[in-house]
C-alpha cells in the first residue's frame, strides 16, 4: 500500500490501532423497506493507514454511499466491527457518535452544505460550536481563519456563500472540515458540482493536505477523479471488488501550472 | 451543555429571517397585551369597587328594617318601618365592643335658599355617623350628640349640593329652608364621588336623625341602624348578638323569620367584588384564548422552520452537534420568540390601558404579578409550544437530513 506511514498524533488507544485509523471487520449493513430486504454492503473488511488519500469508487448502488456513511459514524453497521482510531464504533449511540464526528472526522460534500446567509468564518467555525473545548470568540475567529487561508480563502472570510464561487464555497466546506483537526476527511463526491478546472483545484487542495498528512477517504465515481488518490478501493454489490495503490497519482498542482489560467489563489 | 454557543445559533437564526419572527412574534405581543390590559381593566373595577366598599367605613355592621312577609309578599330591606329609636339604644347598650351607631332616616325632598333650590336626599342620622363612615367635613364643624339630642335645626351638606345652591359662596352659618324649616348649616363635608350603583354620594344633606324624623319624614321608624365595631375580630359575634337582641325586643318567635336584615360590611363586599372578580376572569380568559393561538402560531413556524432546515440540521449533526443541541438550539428560538413577544406584549399592554384610562376614562390597574406571570407564561407557552418543532429536530435521522431536498 502507498499510505505514508506518519508518527501518530495520538498514542494508541487500543492494540488494534496498528497506524491504521480506520479498519473495518466484516461489516454488513441491511435495510429494510417493506417486504424488501435490501442487503447494500455485505460483509467488508478493510483497513486504511494513516496519511493514505482514498478514492472509494463504484457504481450507483454498488453500497459506496453505505460504507461511507458508515465510516462517517453518520451509521452503525447491522453486523461487523469498525475501529475508528483504534476505539470500536460500531456499538456507540447517537450521542456518542456526535462527539466521534466532531473530533475525529471531517465532511466534505457534493453540495456543500455551508449554511446560508452565513459567513464564511462563520460556516467554518461551525464544528467549534459543537466541542467539548471551549474556546472564545476571538480564538475561534483565529482558528477559523488560519483554516480558511490554509484552502486559499484569506480575504473572504465575511463572504457569504451566495457571493462565493462553488469551488469556493468547497473549499469553506474543506475549512470546516479540517477545524477540528480531524483523523480522516471524508469527501463524497466533492467535485461532483464543479466543472473540471475547479475540480482539479480542489483535488489541489486535497493532495496538499495529503502530504500533510491528512488522511482522505473520497467517494468518487469519475475514473479521472480517483486518478489523484493513492489508492482505489473499487465496490460492487455491496463487496470490495479491487483495491490497489495508485502508481503514479495524477499531480493536480502541476496540471493546473499547465493549464491556460493561472489565477489560483494557492 | 454547550448553551451559550446554541443560544448565538439561536438568535442568528431568527434574524436571518426578521419578518417571519417579527410576525410569529406579534402573535404572542397581542395575547400577551390582551392578558395585560384585560386583567388591567378587571382589576381596575374591582379596586374601584373595594374603594367604595371601604368607603362606607371600617367594621361596619348595617341593620336594615323589613325583608318581612306579610300576606306573603316579601318587602326588601327598610320596606316596613320595624326598626325603631330603642332598638338602637338597645344595641348601644347591650352589644359589647360597639364604638359607634347611627340611626339612619332617609327622604327626598326639594330644599331651598335664596332664589336657589334644589332636590336632593336628606340623611337623618346620629352624631357617630361621620365616624362611622370615615367622612371628614372639608370645612365647618359636624353637629352633636346635643344636637341630636335636642333636635336642633343643624345640618352639614355635600359638595354638590352645596355647589349647586351656593356657587362659590361659602354656605356655612347659611340658612337652608327644608320643607319650609330653617335649618343653620354648620359644615360642608368632604367630596366622596360616586357609590358603587353610581349615586352621586355628595349629593346630600345630613342633619341629627332626630330633626329628620320631626321636621322632614314625618315616622317614628329608623330605615337601618349603622353600628361600627372597634375590633374587627367581634363583628361576626357582634352580628349574631345584634340578631338575637332585635329578635327578642321584637317578640319573634323561634321558627319564624327576622323582621330585619344584618349585613356586615365584608358581606357587601364580597358580593360587590365577586361581580367584578368574575368579570376580571372572563377578559382574562378571553386574552388567554388569543395568547394561545399566538402559541400555535410559534409552532406552526417552528415546524416550518424545522423542515425549512432540514438540511441544516443535517449538517450540523455531520459536524457533531447531539440531538440536545438541535433540541435547545430550536426551544431557544421559539422561547425567544414567545418571550422578547411578551415583553413587548407588556409594554402594549400597559400602553393600552394607560390609553383606556386616560381617553374611556375606565379604571385600570397593572400590578406587578400580573406583569410577571404574563412573561413567565409567555416563556412558557413557548417552551409548550416549541418542545414538539424541536424534538422532531433532533430526531431527524442526519443521514436524511443531509439527503432532504
Amino acid at each position: 500500500m502507498s499510505g505514508i506511514a506518519l508518527g501518530d498524533r495520538d498514542p494508541p488507544e487500543t492494540n488494534m490501532n496498528n497506524g491504521a485509523p480506520v479498519r473495518l471487520i466484516d461489516v454488513h449493513k441491511f435495510y429494510r423497506t417493506g417486504e424488501m430486504e435490501v442487503r447494500a454492503v455485505r460483509g467488508v473488511s478493510l483497513e486504511i493507514k494513516r496519511g493514505e488519500f482514498v478514492a472509494l469508487m463504484g457504481a450507483s448502488g454498488s453500497g459506496k454511499s453505505t460504507l461511507m456513511n458508515i465510516l462517517g459514524c453518520l451509521d452503525r453497521p447491522s453486523a461487523g466491527n469498525y475501529f475508528l482510531d483504534g476505539a470500536d464504533v460500531s456499538g456507540l449511540n447517537r450521542d456518542q457518535l456526535a462527539d466521534i464526528r466532531n473530533r475525529k472526522i471531517g465532511f466534505v460534500f457534493q453540495n456543500f452544505n455551508l449554511l446560508p446567509r452565513t459567513s464564511a468564518r462563520e460556516n467554518a467555525e461551525l464544528p467549534l460550536v459543537y466541542s467539548a473545548q471551549h474556546l472564545s470568540h476571538a480564538q475561534l475567529r483565529q482558528k477559523a481563519d488560519r483554516v480558511l487561508s490554509a484552502v486559499g480563502l484569506a480575504g473572504r472570510e465575511d463572504h457569504h456563500p451566495s457571493q462565493l464561487s462553488g469551488g469556493q464555497q468547497q473549499r469553506v466546506a474543506i475549512a470546516r472540515a479540517l477545524i477540528n483537526e480531524p483523523e480522516i476527511l471524508l469527501a463524497d463526491e466533492p467535485t461532483g458540482n464543479l466543472d473540471s478546472r475547479t475540480s482539479i483545484e480542489i483535488m489541489a487542495i486535497f493532495q496538499q493536505l495529503n502530504e500533510r498528512g491528512i488522511t482522505i477517504i473520497m467517494v468518487t465515481h469519475e475514473q479521472d477523479i480517483a486518478a489523484y488518490a493513492r489508492r482505489n478501493v473499487i465496490m460492487r454489490d455491496g463487496l470490495i471488488l479491487d483495491d490497489h495503490a495508485v502508481l503514479q497519482p495524477a499531480n493536480a498542482t502541476e496540471q493546473l501550472q499547465h493549464a491556460p489560467e493561472t489565477d489560483l489563489p494557492m | 451543555m454547550r448553551v451559550a454557543p446554541t443560544f448565538n445559533v439561536a438568535l442568528r437564526a431568527l434574524r436571518r429571517n426578521k419578518m417571519r419572527s417579527v410576525l410569529t412574534a406579534l402573535g404572542i405581543i397581542i395575547g400577551v397585551g390582551a392578558v395585560i390590559a384585560m386583567v388591567g381593566i378587571g382589576n381596575g373595577a374591582k379596586a374601584q369597587v373595594e374603594a367604595q366598599i371601604a368607603s362606607l367605613g371600617e367594621n361596619v355592621i348595617l341593620i336594615f328594617s323589613g325583608s318581612t312577609t306579610s300576606s306573603g309578599i316579601r318587602t326588601g330591606w327598610g320596606g316596613a318601618g320595624t326598626l325603631k329609636i330603642e332598638d338602637a339604644e338597645a344595641i348601644r347598650r347591650e352589644v359589647p365592643g360597639v364604638i359607634g351607631v347611627s340611626e339612619e332616616v332617609v327622604s327626598t325632598t326639594q330644599v331651598a335658599a335664596g332664589n336657589q333650590n334644589w332636590f336632593t336626599r336628606i340623611f337623618g342620622e346620629s352624631a357617630d355617623y361621620f365616624d362611622i363612615r370615615q367622612w371628614p367635613l372639608a370645612d365647618g364643624t359636624p353637629f352633636t350628640a346635643q344636637d341630636v339630642r335636642s333636635a336642633n335645626k343643624v345640618c352639614v351638606i355635600g359638595r354638590t349640593t352645596a355647589t349647586q345652591i351656593y356657587g362659590n359662596e361659602n354656605p356655612i352659618g347659611q340658612i337652608l329652608r327644608i320643607k319650609n324649616v330653617p335649618f343653620t348649616i354648620t359644615g360642608v363635608l368632604t367630596p366622596k364621588g360616586l357609590s358603587p350603583q353610581g349615586v352621586d354620594q355628595d349629593d346630600i344633606v345630613v342633619m341629627p336623625f332626630t330633626s329628620a324624623m320631626k321636621r322632614v319624614t314625618g315616622g317614628t321608624t329608623l330605615r337601618n341602624i349603622n353600628v361600627q365595631m372597634g375590633d374587627p375580630a367581634q363583628i361576626t359575634a357582634a352580628q349574631q348578638q345584634i340578631i338575637s337582641l332585635l329578635r327578642q325586643r321584637h317578640n319573634i318567635r323561634p321558627g319564624r323569620d327576622d323582621d330585619f336584615t344584618v349585613r356586615t360590611q365584608q358581606e357587601i363586599a364580597e358580593t360587590a367584588t365577586a361581580t367584578s372578580r368574575v368579570m376580571t376572569v372572563l377578559l382574562g380568559a378571553i386574552a388567554g384564548v388569543s395568547l394561545l393561538v399566538g402559541g400555535i402560531g410559534i409552532m406552526n413556524i417552528m415546524l416550518v422552520s424545522v423542515t425549512e432546515r432540514t438540511r441544516e440540521i443535517g449538517v450540523r449533526m455531520a459536524v457533531g452537534a447531539r440531538g440536545n443541541d438541535i433540541l435547545t438550539q430550536f426551544l431557544i428560538e421559539a422561547v425567544t420568540l414567545s418571550s422578547v413577544g411578551g415583553l413587548i406584549g407588556i409594554i402594549c399592554g400597559i400602553g393600552a390601558s394607560s390609553l383606556l384610562s386616560i381617553y374611556a376614562h375606565w379604571p385600570t390597574l397593572i400590578s406587578v404579578a400580573s406583569i410577571a406571570i404574563a412573561f413567565l407564561f409567555s416563556a412558557a407557552v413557548g417552551v409548550f409550544f416549541g418542545f414538539y418543532p424541536a424534538r422532531k429536530a433532533a430526531a431527524l435521522d442526519p443521514i436524511e437530513a443531509l439527503r432532504y431536498e
